[in-house]
């Protein structure tokens, strides 16, 4: 799909920031390009849809070198998103959406249809955010925006620049698992550009390392981790190598999905009865909906007669999606060694305990040796 | 609400001011001007400042853009350097100067409140496109966006209010200079200020500087609206100030 062939940028003041790079990237694939500040990766990055032109070597989209194409049409034609988002401050989010389908002379009606399904891909409800301006709207919001517009008329392959870098953490998480889940769906041809580590590992299929302007290693995340290929690898990815393998694990992969749970509205007595019979003295406490909505401990089985009553509501919940580090600082944070994995309604799915994640870790460990 | 109960009092005193003073009909030894006198000179001055302003405006937005532009950025420096100077010189010195280079007349008289107005016009401008963030320009390129559609549905329309700021700003500036207009052979309210100021006559200098001042006001505030009206709806909303 993109084929770097012996890319290199010299500026005219002799600085080279790009030297000899060579690689490709399939299509529907992730690709992370990873490494410390001023090794090259946004020059890169910028090379493929010639916002920085190349000095030596060939880019190529879908066989055809980009050097030879119309430079706005080929940008039009790949997706853009950047930390800083960029958006117009002038113009609705709508607008903003639909900037390059208003480029391409779509009609305005088919423009404002497709902005209203990429708001609702990014999860943001379109009556209500169509027509408000930048200004408006929360951090996380704006950067769904630029992720939105970025996608607006329908590009094979997108450009990510740090995307998610400027967002708090939280949100951050949020931002790269939707982008996740919507991958699964869209299939794009997305280049990433990020300086850190867990974030490469979490999203890439494949990450890129880079290092003063060259190609370090260019491997799935497990073997960057697991088989660095020299020292500056090895000492990019960090001695804590086991810790952030937990970011290639998913919650769905360890979750129990049989994890017993008891209704809000059921006595106490019953909820005795099936811990014992679980052999746990704890139980998810679900509504009449099945969502989530805390607790129920055996020490405070005297508490009440009805579950409502007795159960502590505290909890801490993530979804299937989210990878076990993030999973473990849940738990960290909250002081409970159990997290309920619940969809996006809420609706209870399953439990990760502590004990799932530390055998995982072990498996991790094990891997580390064994490589 | 309060800005405008400012702004009306302040009128009504200068329009009552004057009214009154030409109404006394003698000050001392001296007639004062009658209510024709006035008005010829206050549409004279109001000519005169249009005219100047216009022409700054002219020269002043076209060449704060270009300055912006990539390659001319050289010409920033200079450009804005230079007209920092000319709005450095004092006033006077300024019309003073003009009249030995382009002789005594109306011409001599804009030619020079062009220069003293044309400062904040091409500050404006260029800063008005200079302030817009550049991941905005950056996200625009991306996109493909060609330079030509960057400048007219993003950069302009960003840069428009400040733009606006900088014409009501020389307009404000220029309605007061132009008062020394008169020196150079120009007409305007300042032939009556000067009356006052070699008659030594407090009241009749009170008559031409009263209507000058009610003027710089109501063209400020007069602007200043259009400023509001020509800002983007997405730039007045929200939590953010520019």
């Amino acid at each position: 799909m993109i084929r770097l062939k012996k890319v290199s940028k010299v500026y005219p003041d002799g600085t080279e920031a790009v030297r000899g790079v060579s690689f490709s990237i399939e299509k529907g694939e992730l690709c992370v390009l990873l490494g410390p500040s001023g090794c090259g990766k946004t020059t890169t990055m910028k090379m493929i849809n010639r916002l920085v032109s190349v000095t030596t070597g060939k880019i190529f989209i879908d066989g055809k070198d980009n050097a030879a194409m119309n430079e706005d049409a080929l940008r039009s034609n790949i997706g853009y998103a950047i930390q800083d988002v960029g958006l117009f401050p002038h113009m609705t989010v709508g607008k903003n959406i639909a900037t390059v389908p208003a480029l391409k002379g779509w009609p305005k009606a088919r423009q404002m249809q497709r902005a209203r399904e990429l708001l609702q891909l990014l999860r943001m409800d379109p009556e209500e955010f169509i027509n408000k301006y930048p200004r408006e709207l929360s951090g996380g919001q704006r950067q769904r925006v630029g992720v939105a517009r970025a996608l607006g008329a329908d590009p094979p392959v997108l450009l990510m620049d740090e995307p998610f870098g400027a967002l708090d953490p939280i949100t951050r998480v949020d931002l790269q698992d939707e982008l996740l889940k919507i991958q699964q769906e869209i299939r794009k041809t997305i280049i990433f550009v990020t300086h850190d580590i867990y974030e490469a590992i979490k999203m890439g299929d494949k990450i890129a390392l880079m290092n003063e302007g060259r190609l370090v290693q260019y491997a799935p995340p497990a073997d960057l981790l697991f088989r660095p290929k020299d020292a500056f690898v090895a000492g990019f990815v960090g001695a804590d190598r086991a810790l952030k393998g937990l970011q290639l694990i998913r919650a769905q992969e360890v979750m129990r999905r049989e994890a017993p749970t008891v209704s809000l509205d059921e006595s106490a007595a019953i909820a005795k009865e099936r811990m014992k019979q679980e052999g746990t003295d704890r139980l998810a406490v679900i509504d009449a909906e099945g969502r989530f909505t805390g607790w129920m401990e055996s020490a405070e089985l005297e508490m009440g007669d009805k579950v409502r009553a007795a159960m502590t509501t505290k909890g801490v919940t993530a979804t299937k999606h989210a990878v076990l580090s993030e999973a473990l600082s849940l738990m960290l944070t909250s002081g409970l060694k159990v997290l309920a994995v619940v969809d996006r309604m809420n609706r209870f799915e399953g439990v990760v305990t502590f004990e799932d994640i530390q055998a995982s870790l072990k498996k991790v460990a094990c891997d580390e040796d064994s490589a | 609400m309060r800005h405008h109960v400012v702004l009306v009092s302040l009128l009504a005193l200068l329009i009552g001011s004057t009214v009154w003073v030409t109404s006394l009909g003698k000050v001392g030894i001296y007639t004062t001007f009658s209510y024709g006198d006035l008005l010829y000179s206050a549409w004279a001055h109001f000519k005169m400042v249009l005219i100047s302003v216009a022409l700054a405006s002219a020269i002043g937005v076209p060449l704060g853009i270009l300055v912006t532009r990539p390659g001319l950025e050289k010409l920033a420096l200079p450009v804005i350097g230079g007209a920092n100077i000319g709005q450095s010189i004092p006033s006077l010195a300024v019309i003073a100067i003009m009249a030995p280079m382009l002789g005594f007349g109306l011409r001599s008289a804009i030619v020079a409140l062009v220069i003293y107005g044309i400062l904040p016009i091409l500050r404006n401008a260029y800063v008005s496109i200079k302030s817009i963030d550049p991941a905005i320009i950056e996200a625009a390129r991306g996109m493909g966006l060609t330079r030509m559609q960057i400048a007219r549905k993003i950069e302009l329309p960003l840069a428009r209010p400040v733009i606006m700021a900088g014409i009501r700003i020389s307009t404000v500036i220029t309605v007061g200079t132009a008062e020394l207009a008169v020196l150079v052979g120009g007409t305007g309210l300042g032939k009556i200020t000067l009356t006052g100021v070699f008659a030594r006559e407090a009241l009749i200098i009170l008559q031409g500087a009263a209507p000058t001042a009610a003027m710089a006001i109501t063209l400020g505030f007069l602007l200043s609206k259009a400023e509001q009206w020509m800002t983007p709806r997405g730039l007045k909303v929200g939590a953010e100030i520019l």
